[in-house]
């Protein structure tokens, strides 16, 4: 049977087909959608972490006890989960364990273009690269074999455009007769203290010595020649890319990206004239091909950054002479078009976050962020961010900001971040924060949900991803518990409550955390997001001061022909009744619809 | 590039419903017995930004990106951001979009206005212009939230495949209860010249 599927289903679907029976992951885009499809499985247990560390540490317990398990985070999510893998590449495995990178290149929603094959090298673990949704599907079940039958786990690597691509996938399968999970102890391989872990290091140097050997007859890396004039080794997309526009180069292409095949590429480098690799980012396989001795153009004409096309591809290679299948010359482009306004993300109408970061905005805060959907506080109107670099990081920065600036300075450092986020990675720095004694003040923007990924469940909402109902952290004891003295919860939509609560804390030369407590208006289940009474402009009593207009509401509209200088407009249908604009208007005229 | 594929490009607003009608394609090619890859950039897609799908089939599709310049039709769920994307067509494609506007949060806020004449803009560069009230033409249907099915029936008229896949997309892509008034939206779409 054929299905349309993203290289995420496929990969969900590979690993039920490999007889995966853990799935663990921490939501991330582009990784999110494996764990929502290994869901379909009911032979599958599929979990939500609270982060990849966690994630990844479920998936070595279940590997240790004989089970398949598969976990999956987006490329920044490894460097969480790096402490465990690294060791993990000793231990190796007993049921077969398979970790799925999802990296982003060109940064669609990330915050760095890290390249993680370098982790495969790194950690000295294999690593897969498929091309398309039927490879998703085929090497997420042969790194499951590969990973039994080398005793290592394997990494899967996808980039958005696999991740995200839909294309035909012919379903397999479920295999059967694995064996039984059960607790066997074996200490010396899974004590890694360092008696165990110094035996346990050149096993793993032998193992990828014949990885790299058996890579040479592995059908992944497959040898297609075509015309010898120029050869061109590749992986993942990129062959897409080098098949669309070099339709007549040979081409090696890499299904497995670590360890190298030196003999297949020896063999290819002998067959063409002139050699060239073609990988996005970093030049991963260009530099251990060159390290092998051999001559090859790389980095010379791709780019280190960003992500590869077509058009990017045909140009490199035109650049120096080559002909390619050329996009048709004649570029539209947008001649004689008016210029055309930015359509930039924007917080929803009735997002609980817009409140506090207009008062932030007010308070002139030095806003120490973090990552979600709140992180879009950062544009304009709201303007009220002045950080972000990673899951967490929040918390500690403001803690260090606050070392280093005046007294009075302090006073401006809040630290804001989700209550998924929070649990992620925060935890820790609002440990630190009360132990060491700074004076930032903490918002934890609680909407129940994991919102910027798509709505996943979180410790904190309540629910497992099974959709099972579960315990539900308290988030207010817990700082208590972390020795938080004032611990206050407010409601976002309030604005005199949160600017006032706010301000005191802020003012405050102790730890304090503010709790808000909405939900996003995304939540779905039902009895969490309740509509306030919808709202409307009273045209008389209008004047156009725009003050409505600073929070950035999508369903606030101006209409600059209305009146003398103009009136704002509130659209019924996107409207939720959150009521901020009617607190922000001075003039009355922002009430109940009628 | 290769002239046997062909190259749509669905545009418009996140939260439209750009994904489901680039799936109902997706399913229709292959169900004809084509190849056929999509690609489109998810995340940022429910908070009303810019969304681009690429859809191309054919005998043997490689990059899941239609190359700039080489789209055969430009659907288009919103006026401006179809004029955004016009560049990726190639010269004589052809250009089907809902007459909608969704003002940005640039416009909302009295910053910048919406621009003026986009129709006639596309009409004097595109000879292949069809500019669709879908929202009329889906009431006409029974429900206004078929829109897109309008739309879609209006890009069938276009490509070169049978009838037959596209009701058989439809029935598996589209709930039940909601499949006759989207029959309905689908043949009126189809039924424009």
């Amino acid at each position: 049977m054929k299905e349309i599927l993203s290289g995420n289903e496929a990969i969900a679907r590979g690993a039920y087909e490999a007889g995966c029976i853990v799935a663990c992951a921490y939501p991330g885009t582009p990784s999110t959608e494996i764990l929502e499809n290994t869901l379909d499985y009911k032979e599958i247990n599929s979990s939500w972490a609270p982060n990849e560390k966690v994630a990844l540490e479920v998936g070595i317990g279940a590997s240790f006890g004989g089970g398949r398990a598969l976990v999956a985070m987006k490329h920044v999510g490894v460097n969480v989960a790096a402490d465990p893998l690294f060791t993990l590449s000793y231990t190796g495995v007993n049921g077969g364990l398979v970790l799925v990178s999802a990296d982003d290149p060109e940064m669609h929603s990330s915050q760095n273009e890290q390249d993680n094959r370098n982790y495969a090298k790194f950690a000295k673990i294999p690593m897969l690269e498929p091309s398309d949704s039927q490879e998703c599907k085929e090497f997420t079940r042969l790194a499951f074999e590969l990973s039994e039958q080398f005793d290592t786990p394997v990494m899967l690597r996808t980039t958005t455009r696999i991740s995200h691509s839909k294309s035909i996938v012919e379903l397999g399968e479920r295999v059967a007769d694995l064996p039984t999970p059960k607790l066997v102890k074996n200490a010396a391989k899974q004590v890694m203290l360092p008696g165990n872990a110094r035996v346990r290091h050149p096993l793993v140097e032998k193992r990828c010595s014949a990885l790299a050997e058996q890579g040479a007859s592995m059908a992944i890396n497959c040898l297609e020649l075509r015309e010898t004039t120029i050869g061109i080794i590749t992986s993942g997309v990129c062959y897409q890319y080098v098949r669309e526009v070099l339709p007549t180069a040979s081409t090696l292409k890499l299904g497995m990206v670590y360890p190298l095949p030196h003999a297949l590429i020896r063999e290819f480098a002998a067959s063409v004239d002139r050699l060239f690799v073609v990988e996005e980012l970093d030049p991963f396989i260009e530099e251990q091909v060159k390290a092998m001795g051999i001559a090859v153009v790389g980095k010379e004409i791709i780019s280190l950054c960003g992500e590869l096309t077509p058009e990017r591809l045909s140009a490199a290679f035109s650049g120096i002479g080559i002909a390619t299948v050329e996009t048709q010359t004649l570029k539209q482009g947008n001649a004689g078009m008016p210029s055309l306004p930015q359509r930039p993300p924007n917080m929803c109408p009735g997002c609980p976050h817009r409140g506090v970061f207009h008062t932030l905005n007010q308070l002139k805060a030095y806003v120490s962020g973090d990552i979600g959907c709140y992180t879009l506080g950062f544009m304009p109107p709201l303007s009220a961010m002045d950080t972000c670099v990673c899951m967490g990081a929040s918390i500690g920065m403001a803690t260090g900001v606050t070392k280093v600036v005046s007294v009075e300075e302090q006073k401006k450092v809040v630290a804001v971040i989700g209550d998924s986020t929070f649990l992620h990675t925060g935890v820790n720095g609002l440990m630190d924060l009360v132990y060491n004694q700074s004076p930032a003040t903490v918002i934890i923007l609680d909407n129940r949900i994991t919102a910027m990924t798509g709505r996943q469940d979180n410790p904190a909402s309540g629910f497992t991803l099974m959709n099972d109902p579960t315990h539900c952290v308290d988030l207010p004891l817990l700082c208590t518990a972390l020795g938080v003295k004032h611990v206050r919860t407010i409601n976002p939509f309030d604005l005199e409550q949160t600017r006032t609560v706010i301000q005191e804390e802020m003012n405050r030369p102790e730890p304090s955390v503010i709790i808000t407590d909405k939900p996003c208006i995304l939540v779905k289940r039902e009895g969490v997001f309740q509509k306030g009474p919808l709202l409307a402009v009273n045209d008389e009593n209008c004047t156009g001061c725009r003050a409505c207009l600073k929070i950035g509401c999508p369903a606030i509209e101006w209409c600059p022909g209305e009146g003398k200088k103009g009136k704002a407009y509130i659209n019924p249908q996107l409207c939720t009744g959150c009521d901020v604009c009617r607190q922000l208007c001075k003039f009355d005229a922002i009430g109940r619809a009628k | 590039m290769s002239t046997e594929i062909t190259n749509i490009l669905l545009v418009g607003v996140g939260g439209q419903g750009i994904l489901l009608a680039s799936e109902i394609l997706s399913e229709t090619c292959m169900l004809a017995g084509y190849d056929v890859k999509k690609s489109e950039i998810h995340g940022m897609s429910q908070r009303g930004g810019s969304v681009v799908s690429h859809v191309r089939y054919g005998t043997k599709v490689f990059s899941p990106i239609v190359p700039e310049g080489e789209g055969d039709i430009l659907f288009g769920f919103e006026l401006m951001e179809t004029c955004r994307s016009l560049s990726l067509l190639k010269p004589g494609g052809s250009v089907i979009a809902n007459d909608l506007r969704i003002p940005p949060p640039s416009v909302l806020m009295g910053q910048e206005s919406y621009p003026e004449g986009l129709a006639n803009s596309i009409n004097n560069r595109f000879s292949d212009f069809l500019l669709v009230d879908g929202q009329k033409l889906a009431t006409e249907a029974g429900n206004p939230r078929a829109a897109n099915t309008v739309l879609l029936g209006a890009v069938s008229k276009r490509l070169a495949i049978a009838e037959e896949f596209w009701l058989a997309a439809l029935q598996k892509m589209v709930p039940a209860k909601a499949l006759e008034i989207n029959f309905k939206a689908f043949m009126l779409g189809r039924g424009l010249e």
